[in-house]
């Protein structure tokens, strides 16, 4: 069993992950790509929801605001890629900069109202700003970033040559994702990071060893925020577009939910559930229209059987599993 | 060290605090007690910046406090434990240690290091200290009440106060805890020179360690000074043996 | 500068719709402070009146009252699956986390409006006024649909019963004192269970009523129910989260404003109403006329 933890898993994950094209069709790729972004997007949440104790109703806004900005940038504006997603990234955590220092002054029901009404503001502006994110109708056909230095790569790597740009976009967004979710263990695993899990236990007790819970709380939800937008600035070119329903309420209790099912209390839990939750997706709306029904009843049966997820399931069995090892 | 000032606060018409002064020399021990109901908590609470006081003042350190935020407090050197248990629940005794001392040593904001190595040695000289280094892996929640009580100590020790606030600390305990407790308490305050405060419903142990006693009833002072004193005061005695013991 | 006459049109159509959002908001706000959660499903339970007032009619065929007992059956029906949810599904989850219990109310609405889809299809539905209250009255040089004008009169007569029934009534006193301190009042001995099934059959009664009463109105189709639950959420937000007459006020603040917003500034309309809930929250989180929670 203790060989089996030292394997680096995510490293064998991520390299799998690069064979998706190779091995699967298109759809496996675009699913993967899904996947792979959504991850990302709740992972960022979880560190509000999971590490932070603050349940968020607004994720969805900040996930917007970084698909709207990458989308404006290169396709209004041209800006090349590895500009307009940092970009995402940075105009995201300004928001969450604005909108969080109001809500951190906030307590439960009323923080998670106030994140609601502000991912609302944005929706409504995403909405109705006809000329800056293209209303209702939002932004189609977001261009892909360019991909000819690829080419000139292909001719020293074989394997790297011989894909379309989607495959290409989806080799792009896994390094980039990957890298996000390395940051983001790593803020976790941090002082900072221990800090915001007192926050999580115990606000008041915390607050009496010293710590500037606001600060905090804060400090938390900006990269949270900096990383939805980052995902955005993804989704949107993914997409081939971005709407304002990206910011919609209902596209923050999708993440959550992927969130709750994946497990809010490991770190891979929301990448879990994102995976889960997409791959499920796909499979039921094959069969039927009806798939809220199959999500809601999952969502009920998550919530009175398995409140850890699916990572708390599986850690549950894993130690019922280390401890009969033992008894034997 | 402390000093209060004419301290009120009044809850929707009812005054759970009226006009209470009084103040902690340094390096003292000092109680205060009251029945139930008294405004023990209330002036606790007015005291560490849990809430603001509708008039009066409290001044640390000749400095004035009076309703600054508690982690400000905490930094000026003022630690304060709290009735009910106060900790972190889901995490392991170690880290809730570890929490503290990080903080007071200033990592708080360090965003990219792994944190299990920090100040490992610093945190676990402190479980010893309190006597709970062989929980250390034991998530806070599992443990028993009074060790529960010595893991709020530990942390808020773990700050290195200068004054220690201590709501009823052996509350809930057995006398055997009781009794370990407050020696334990008291080897503490002693090795590292804290000035003590703490609010207590036992008199044993009250008349035990305490130098200065204040007595409250009905959010206000009747009776203040030293144990003997306090002891033979005729409204103490009214207030108490009507009603305790 | 629109007449006056226009104006007061405007008006009285942004009292309507506040008098149904006052319905809904209260029974949402009736939940949030008894039980301290956030029904998103209230929305849902709007919708399902909306849809079984229809159903009802199509069974009793048009005949003069049955409309009303349509309405009213709808409400009934409402308030019974409302019930039973609580009793058998959300009563376990009371100890737990809030965040559960507020998906638990977000997956009833993904359970529940695909069960309204599978039932009465995607296809908008609608019912006419009923007998009586058709035909409109000429006020001012505006004219007011008589079923409007009941709606109208009937929102503050709803709020009135209602406030009368909290005040002076057994289980009115109990709902009050549950709203306060829970946990007193089981000591007590009052049976809190049964308290909050009952509020939580009451609540949806309302919000079903609304439901049903909003048809000769609005046309009955899927995402009703998302809608509506984002409206009531800001109503109850300015008025105050278990504020009773903070709902009634909210509701008129948000009538007005939508109905002379959607008039003066088509575009930042929506805009405007979620400014002013975030406003709210920023400035005063508990309403108008709400309490501090602690």
């Amino acid at each position: 069993m203790k060989t089996l933890s030292r394997v680096p898993w995510a490293l064998v994950v991520l390299v799998a992950a690069f064979f998706v094209p190779a091995a699967g069709s298109r759809y496996y790729t675009f699913l993967a790509n899904d996947v792979v972004i959504w991850a990302l997007f709740a992972t960022s949440l979880n560190l509000l929801v999971g590490y932070t104790g603050l349940v968020s109703f607004g994720h969805a806004a900040y996930f917007g605001i970084g698909a709207y900005t990458t989308g404006i940038l290169m396709k209004k504006l041209g800006v090349p890629f590895l500009l307009a997603f940092p970009a995402a990234g940075v105009a995201a955590a300004l928001f969450a900069l604005v909108f969080g220092f109001f809500c951190v002054r906030l307590t439960r029901i009323y923080f998670a109202m106030l994140t609601l009404a502000f991912a609302q503001i944005v929706w409504a502006i995403c909405f109705k700003w006809n000329e800056v994110t293209g209303g209702e109708q939002g932004m189609p056909e977001i261009p892909y970033p360019a991909f000819d230095w690829l080419e000139l790569v292909a001719a020293w790597l074989p394997f790297v040559g011989g894909y379309r740009t989607s495959e290409h976009f989806y080799f792009l967004t896994l390094v980039l994702v990957a890298g996000c979710l390395w940051l983001l263990r790593r803020v976790v695993g941090s002082p900072f990071g221990r800090m915001l899990t007192t926050i999580r236990e115990n606000p008041e007790r915390a607050e009496f060893i010293g710590v500037n819970v606001r600060r905090y709380e804060l400090a938390a939800f900006v990269v949270a925020g900096a990383f939805a937008g980052l995902a955005g600035g993804l989704f949107g070119i993914f997409n081939r577009g971005v709407f304002p329903d990206f910011a919609y309420w209902t596209k923050s209790s999708e993440v959550l939910i992927m969130t709750l099912l994946g497990g809010m209390g490991t770190f891979i839990g929301p990448a879990l559930g994102a995976l889960v939750l997409i791959w499920l997706n796909q499979q039921i709306v094959s069969y039927t229209q009806y798939w809220p029904l199959i999500l809601g009843t999952i969502l009920i049966v998550l919530l009175f059987v398995f409140p850890g997820g699916i990572a708390g399931a599986l850690e549950s069995a894993a130690r019922r599993f280390r401890r009969r090892r033992q008894v034997a | 060290m402390l000093e209060v000032r004419d301290l009120r606060k009044s809850f929707d018409g009812f005054q759970a605090v009226g006009g209470v002064s009084f103040s902690v020399p340094r390096g003292s021990i000092s109680a205060i007690i009251g029945p139930n109901g008294a405004g023990k908590t209330t002036l606790f609470n007015l005291i560490t910046g849990h809430l603001r006081p509708d008039a009066g003042s409290v001044s640390f350190k000749n400095r004035e406090v009076t309703g600054i935020a508690p982690h400000d407090l905490c930094r000026l050197g003022m630690g304060r434990s709290f009735q009910r248990t106060n900790i972190f629940p889901r995490l392991t005794v170690f880290q809730n240690f570890q929490a503290a001392v990080l903080w007071h040593r200033g990592c708080g904001w360090n965003l990219l290091a792994p944190v299990d190595r920090f100040y490992r040695d610093e945190t676990e000289a402190l479980l010893d200290s309190v006597g709970l280094l062989d929980k250390a892996g034991e998530v806070a929640g599992f443990l028993s009440h009074g060790n529960q009580k010595q893991l709020e100590l530990g942390i808020t020790l773990a700050l290195e106060p200068e004054i220690l606030l201590l709501d009823e600390p052996t509350a809930g305990m057995s006398a055997q805890e009781t009794r370990e407790s407050i020696r334990l308490i008291e080897r503490i305050a002693r090795e590292r020179g804290l000035t003590l405060l703490f609010t207590e419903h036992d008199m044993e142990v009250v008349f035990a360690i305490a130098h200065r006693i204040t007595v409250l009833h009905q959010g206000e002072v009747i009776a203040d000074g030293a144990p003997e004193e306090v002891r033979r005061h005729p409204e103490v005695r009214r207030v108490y043996l009507g009603e305790r013991r | 500068m629109p007449d006056l006459s226009f104006v007061f049109a405007q008006s009285l159509s942004g009292l309507t719709a506040a008098m149904f959002l006052f319905l809904i908001a209260s029974g949402l706000s009736l939940i949030f402070g008894v039980l301290r959660v956030l029904n998103f499903a209230h929305g849902t339970f709007y919708m399902l009146g909306a849809y079984s007032a229809y159903q009802i009619v199509q069974w009793l065929g048009t005949g003069p009252v049955s409309f009303w007992v349509a309405a009213f059956g709808a409400a009934a029906g409402v308030a019974l699956l409302g019930g039973i949810v609580e009793r058998f599904l959300f009563q376990r989850l009371y100890g737990k986390e809030e965040l559960y219990q507020l998906l638990f109310t977000y997956a009833l609405v993904l359970v529940l409006g695909d069960v309204a889809k599978i039932i009465w299809g995607t296809q908008q539905k609608s019912l006419s006024r009923p007998p009586g209250l058709t035909g409109a009255l000429s006020l001012f040089g505006a004219t007011i649909p008589y079923y409007n004008l009941f709606i109208i009169l009937l929102g503050p007569a709803i709020a009135l019963g209602f406030w009368f029934a909290l005040q002076r009534t057994r289980a009115g006193r109990f709902i009050r004192a549950a709203a306060l301190d829970r946990e007193t009042l089981g000591a007590l001995g009052v049976n809190v269970n049964a308290l909050y099934t009952g509020v939580f059959v009451l609540a949806s009664f309302l919000g079903g009523l609304g439901g049903a009463l909003i048809t000769p109105m609005r046309a009955i189709v899927p995402g009703m129910d998302t809608e509506v639950i984002v409206e009531a959420f800001v109503v109850v937000v300015i008025g105050g989260l278990g504020s009773f007459w903070g709902t009634f006020l909210g509701a008129l603040i948000y009538g007005q404003v939508l109905s002379f917003g959607i008039l003066f500034f088509p575009r930042f309309s929506i805009f405007s109403i979620f400014a002013l809930m975030a406003a709210v929250l920023i400035i005063r989180p508990w309403g108008l006329l709400g309490k501090p929670l602690k």
